[in-house]
């Protein structure tokens, strides 16, 4: 073990303390009742209860509904930041990520009282405009990195081959951009099925969410059932992402900051 | 019209106040291989891209067939752009980057397929329909960026620098395969290139461009042995560029001796540029035909030939190319043919401004303020000021400067070297100095009270 191949020790230690070992923790208590013995019944008792399931469906849903939502906000934003000849200054780059400077949860809260005060019943209206003003400059940012980035002969290329202003934006950029708008979803749609703080303010606990069972079990002190539930996100996630693996490669590249 | 498949008149364009062109006129035959030539920065892929569409004129049209196309979007002129850097689509394959002008004209999938093939056949990259374009290696990259253009039958190909980015050996293939294609094709080529010896290997006509206006337009053997300016001699080849005298028609001086010429039509004792190319001075060992000796200098076998640079007996350092080499310090005997003389009109004999008496004794100009005698004018004159080019002081330092600027150009002229300064005003002042200086290098700039000559100016009406 050469001497460069020690600094990499302190995160090596952290890694195995606040990663591994968190991880392997959620495991262990997932697999075992409240005696400490071996079970798997924290599983079994998640697909045979129907309130969890149809929770579960509905995180899911909100979460493809955001993410939806989110790009189809969000492409057309980053695709006019990214245009040279529309904007001109960083300013406007920073001004839309300038949300992410302040604390989600106090943002949240902020929306709520607005809200209140407007006289809007909180539902899954507000919940989806909470979610979607939240997550949104994660959505905007891979993007605009990526449309920026790109080499503006491709698309001087595609005109000079015959194709209209919308052919080339169909068949050249916006497949050009995939690969932004792949570690966009990735940065939206995880964080959203498993976010609670949302949901219970912008919602009053009237829509509850994946990651708000996970929160009421471990706060009842049902860590078993807690931990079993935040496995089975895990492993959720886990596969979308595995789904998506052919293009984290190209997401890393041309993807997040 | 007839002839000529592109006519450009008048044609200006400016960035930011800088003129990039500046009233281009050029016509391009039908079948013909046109070269843009000359220096980064002079416009020549401006020019290329208002072709192609990608920018719109300030000023003049483009005709295509007799038609002015300012207002065709790219997409629907029927021209071809081989870029640069290629700018294949990454996320298509070979063969669906070659087809996709084919296919966006909803070109019947048979044809397409006829196409394509035929076009890989013709750049010789058969069988790599289906491979990743970021898989293939710069020069085959080329070929397919070449394929996709041609593959749809465009009245011309616009080419800007396709062989810049391959090493020397690709780059002399690849432009021995382009003549071929163009012979086999029959389709006009534009080709817009800063490597001389490329233009002169592939083109039927060059139009040599410096600073956004055309130098020259010519075939590569006129702009070769009959440039019209110093910069074109200088940018074609390798050249002696020396100061001359016109004593009468066919004869002319220079180096301090006298030789007869071809040119004709200058005048009498008229100043001219001449130039001689290295090839065409020649050693003889007979004394009836020397007409000036020279001590060899250095010399170095290039290959082919020994490059020598040769101290004249008036002081004057010429390069020779010659089979034979001359040990150093020899004494030789040379002269040069009148056919390989070629004289050049002077295009300044000194710098002229416009400028303003500012209090007795100071004038403006250049975007600065000089001492000078200004006996005979009036504070708020607008005057002519003249400076001879050897009177200007260049200075690697900016204190005690008059001004500062940058050097753009250099010639060397035998004896001294002909400097062309940018000066922060952003006009331009030509020097003569002994001093070696580099391109881009700092200068200040400082002109003694007594070199600077006022006069009036010119009245308006005139």
């Amino acid at each position: 073990m050469n001497k460069r191949s020690n600094w990499a020790l302190p995160y090596f230690i952290f890694l195995i303390l606040f990663v591994v070992l968190p991880l392997l923790l959620i495991l262990i208590y997932a697999l075992q009742d409240n005696s400490g013995h071996f079970t798997f019944a924290n599983i079994t008792k998640f697909f045979s209860d129907g309130d969890s399931l149809s929770t579960f469906a509905l995180s899911i849903e909100v979460a493809i509904e955001n993410t939806l939502l989110c790009i189809l906000i969000g492409y057309p934003a980053a695709y006019i930041l990214a245009d040279k000849s529309l904007n001109r200054s960083a300013v406007t780059v920073v001004l839309f990520i300038l949300p992410m400077w302040i604390n989600a949860l106090m943002r949240t809260l902020a929306t709520a009282e607005l809200f209140n005060m407007a006289g809007i019943p909180l539902g899954k209206g507000t919940l989806l405009f909470g979610m979607c003003y939240d997550y949104l400059p994660f959505m905007i940012y891979p993007i605009y990195n990526v449309l920026n980035k790109m080499d503006k002969s491709y698309a001087e290329a595609a005109q000079d081959l015959g194709a209209t202003p919308g052919e080339v934006f169909r068949k050249v950029t916006l497949p050009l951009s995939m690969p932004g708008v792949m570690s966009g979803v990735m940065m939206v749609f995880m964080p959203t099925v498993s976010t609670f703080a949302i949901s219970e303010f912008l919602t009053n606990n009237k829509i509850k969410l994946f990651g708000t069972i996970i929160q009421e079990n471990i706060n009842n002190s049902m860590w078993n059932y807690g931990a079993a539930l935040a496995l089975i996100m895990l492993v959720i996630i886990g596969i979308t992402t595995f789904f998506q693996g052919g293009d984290t490669e190209e997401a890393a590249n041309g993807g997040v900051i | 019209m007839g002839d000529n498949i592109i006519d450009i008149r008048h044609l200006s364009k400016s960035f930011d106040g800088k003129k990039v062109l500046d009233d281009i006129n050029l016509y391009v035959r039908r079948g013909e291989f046109l070269t843009l030539l000359g220096p980064s920065g002079c416009g020549k892929t401006t020019l290329l891209r208002m072709i192609a569409g990608f920018m719109q004129p300030d000023e003049g049209v483009i005709l295509l067939d007799g038609k002015d196309i300012a207002g065709t979007p790219p997409h629907l002129r029927p021209l071809n752009t081989v870029f640069q850097r290629y700018a294949l689509f990454p996320h298509l394959d070979v063969y669906d980057n070659i087809a996709f002008g084919l296919k966006l004209r909803k070109t019947p999938e048979e044809e397409i397929d006829k196409r394509v093939r035929k076009v890989l056949k013709l750049v010789a990259m058969s069988d790599y329909e289906d491979r990743d374009v970021e898989t293939l290696s710069g020069g085959q990259q080329q070929r397919i960026a070449i394929a996709r253009a041609i593959v749809n039958q465009p009245k011309v190909l616009l080419l800007d620098e396709p062989l810049a980015a391959l090493d020397l050996k690709m780059r002399k293939d690849m432009q021995i395969e382009l003549k071929e294609m163009h012979r086999k094709l029959g389709i006009t080529f534009i080709y817009v290139t800063h490597d001389q010896e490329e233009a002169l290997t592939l083109s039927d006509t060059i139009a040599v461009i410096n600073e956004g206006k055309i130098q020259q337009i010519g075939t590569p053997v006129d702009i070769y042995n009959e440039p019209v300016n110093p910069f074109v001699a200088d940018f074609i080849g390798e050249s002696n560029i020396l100061k001359g005298r016109m004593i009468r028609d066919r004869r002319v001086a220079f180096i301090k001796h006298e030789f007869d010429c071809v040119d004709e039509g200058f005048g009498e004792d008229v100043r001219v540029d001449v130039v001689v190319r290295p090839e065409d001075i020649y050693f003889t060992t007979d004394p009836a035909k020397c007409q000036f000796k020279a001590k060899v200098n250095s010399c170095t076998f290039k290959g082919v030939h020994y490059e020598m640079f040769v101290d004249t007996d008036t002081g004057y350092e010429l390069m020779i190319q010659d089979y034979d080499a001359y040990p150093v310090g020899s004494e030789i005997m040379l002269y040069i043919d009148p056919d390989d003389i070629q004289v050049m009109k002077k295009e300044r004999f000194e710098n002229e401004y416009e400028g303003k008496v500012v209090s007795d004794g100071r004038v403006e100009f250049l975007g600065a303020e000089f001492e000078c005698s200004t006996d005979g004018f009036e504070p708020g004159n607008r005057v002519r000021v003249t400076v001879r080019f050897e009177k200007v002081d260049l200075l690697d330092h900016d204190d005690e400067a008059d001004t500062t600027g940058h050097v753009e150009f250099i010639l060397y002229m035998g004896d001294h070297y002909h400097l062309t300064i940018r000066t922060e005003s952003g006009e331009k002042i030509w020097v003569d100095t002994n001093d070696i200086w580099d391109k881009n290098d700092f200068v200040g700039i400082r002109i003694l009270p007594k070199d600077i000559h006022l006069s009036k100016v010119p009245s308006e009406n005139e």
